[in-house]
């Protein structure tokens, strides 16, 4: 892996803020917590920064960055209300969360997260936003898929698979290629960021997962939602699309996504109805993060240039079934 | 067959779908075995308007609507399909975007 020209500088100004915090830092590590192409974060003591994808303008992140710091009930409130420049990258500054721990399912908060949302789902926009950003990073997943898989996914010899691992088709990501690209092609185009979302007003995180929740302060404070880069107005059952993906291909048990359901429901959530099947209302949603995660994992394959796993594959057997039920219609939504 | 208690022959008779043995001689009835159960049951039908239906025992009311092209979920020979990959995925599937 080449090192990133980026982390010392980040590092420093991560510790040069930590710093002015407080005028008796235990001053151990800094921490990177992650380094990828879209986001570079680093931690000192108490103190996170981040450096956010490099083609994100100030006139996209300080609006978000100001949502955060209107709802801090709701959101991470960053330390400082607008980003600075660092070598060409957007850096923001947070105090440092207790994130879920990845090692305890039994743990994860199903409930705070669904209550969040619901609550984040009924709050006004306390400033103009611009669209959440979930089906944007569905078309982009597709696209990269497209650029690694190459045209014709049905003739293989960009990657077969090495031989002797399993023999069944499906684990081939050329042939998974086919089974999402399918999928894709079924959504409504605002689900395909091909056409405007349907609901222009509703507060959305944009990118739930639960990397997305931390304690603040940590490590017993409430649950907070973070990441606003994708945080925007849409449609809010995007938001519980990645839940119930997980649970329609078998990732998430019945107890569990029941646990989120209700519990969203509970705290008047608005993007699905307060009872009955909410599945009309989520399954665009559903459909698009499901195929969006098999992409991202068939692609991710590719490059290792080794086979699907169980759980990867469990999305793409999921894409194939899809291509056999008609879509729920509901609220005009799926246009 | 004869009366048990005075061994006179003995009549079959329906009732409601339920087969009974009655003494031509002393007039006793003989039931088999569950026959005073299925007659108990069908006199409660007459007297109330319907039995409530037995409480399943389950973890929750019913299990959560799926959509149809979902991965099937608990139970027949799918048991524990859902636990074994929730352990393998959660840590990195459920982290990421």
């Amino acid at each position: 892996m080449t090192s990133n020209p980026l982390l010392p500088h980040l590092t420093a100004r991560a510790e040069a803020t930590a710093h002015s915090r407080t005028s008796a830092c235990p001053c151990g590590a800094t921490v990177t917590l992650a380094d990828r192409p879209d986001a570079t974060v680093v931690r000192h003591a108490d103190t996170v920064a981040k450096a956010h994808a490099p083609d994100i303008t100030p006139t996209e992140l300080t609006p978000r960055l100001t949502t955060a710091t209107h709802l801090p009930d709701l959101l991470l409130p960053p330390l400082t209300p607008t980003p600075v420049n660092l070598h060409g990258r957007l850096v923001t500054f947070w105090p440092y969360g207790t994130p879920v721990d990845p090692a305890d399912p039994d743990a994860a908060p199903w409930e705070a997260a669904a209550t969040l949302l619901a609550r984040l789902h009924r709050t006004p926009a306390p400033t103009p936003l611009p669209p959440a950003r979930g089906p944007v990073k569905a078309a982009l997943a597709i696209s990269r898929l497209r650029a690694v898989a190459g045209p014709e996914p049905m003739t293989t010899g960009i990657a077969s698979p090495p031989t002797g691992i399993t023999s069944a088709d499906t684990t081939s990501p050329p042939t998974a290629t086919t089974s999402v690209l399918r999928a894709w092609d079924t959504l409504p185009a605002w689900a395909r960021a091909e056409a405007p979302q349907p609901d222009s007003t509703t507060l959305c995180h944009g990118d739930l997962h639960l990397g997305q929740l931390v304690c603040h302060p940590a490590p017993d404070g409430p649950w907070l939602l973070i990441d606003v880069d994708d945080l925007g107005v849409g449609v809010p059952a995007w938001d519980l699309g990645r839940p119930a993906a997980w649970y329609a291909c078998g990732l998430l048990a019945p107890e569990e996504w029941h646990r989120f359901l209700t519990a969203y429901r509970a705290a008047g959530g608005t993007a699905v109805p307060a009872e009955g099947d909410p599945w009309p209302a989520l399954d665009v949603p559903a459909r698009a993060l499901t195929v969006q995660t098999a992409a991202r994992a068939i692609t991710k394959a590719l490059a290792e240039g080794r086979p699907l796993d169980e759980v990867e594959e469990s999305f793409v057997d999921a894409c194939d079934r899809m291509a056999s039920v008609p879509l729920e219609l509901t609220h005009g939504h799926a246009k | 067959m004869q009366c048990p208690k005075c061994h006179a022959p003995m009549h079959t008779y329906n009732r409601n779908g339920v087969q009974i043995e009655q003494c031509s001689g002393c007039r006793g009835i003989f039931l088999d075995y569950g026959e005073l159960e299925a007659l108990t049951r069908l006199e409660s039908q007459w007297s109330q308007p319907a039995p409530p239906p037995p409480a399943a025992p389950q973890a929750y009311p019913a299990p959560p609507q799926a959509p149809a092209w979902g991965a099937p979920h608990g139970g027949g020979h799918h048991g524990g399909h859902y636990g074994h990959k929730r352990h393998k995925s959660f840590g990195h599937m459920l982290f990421s975007s």
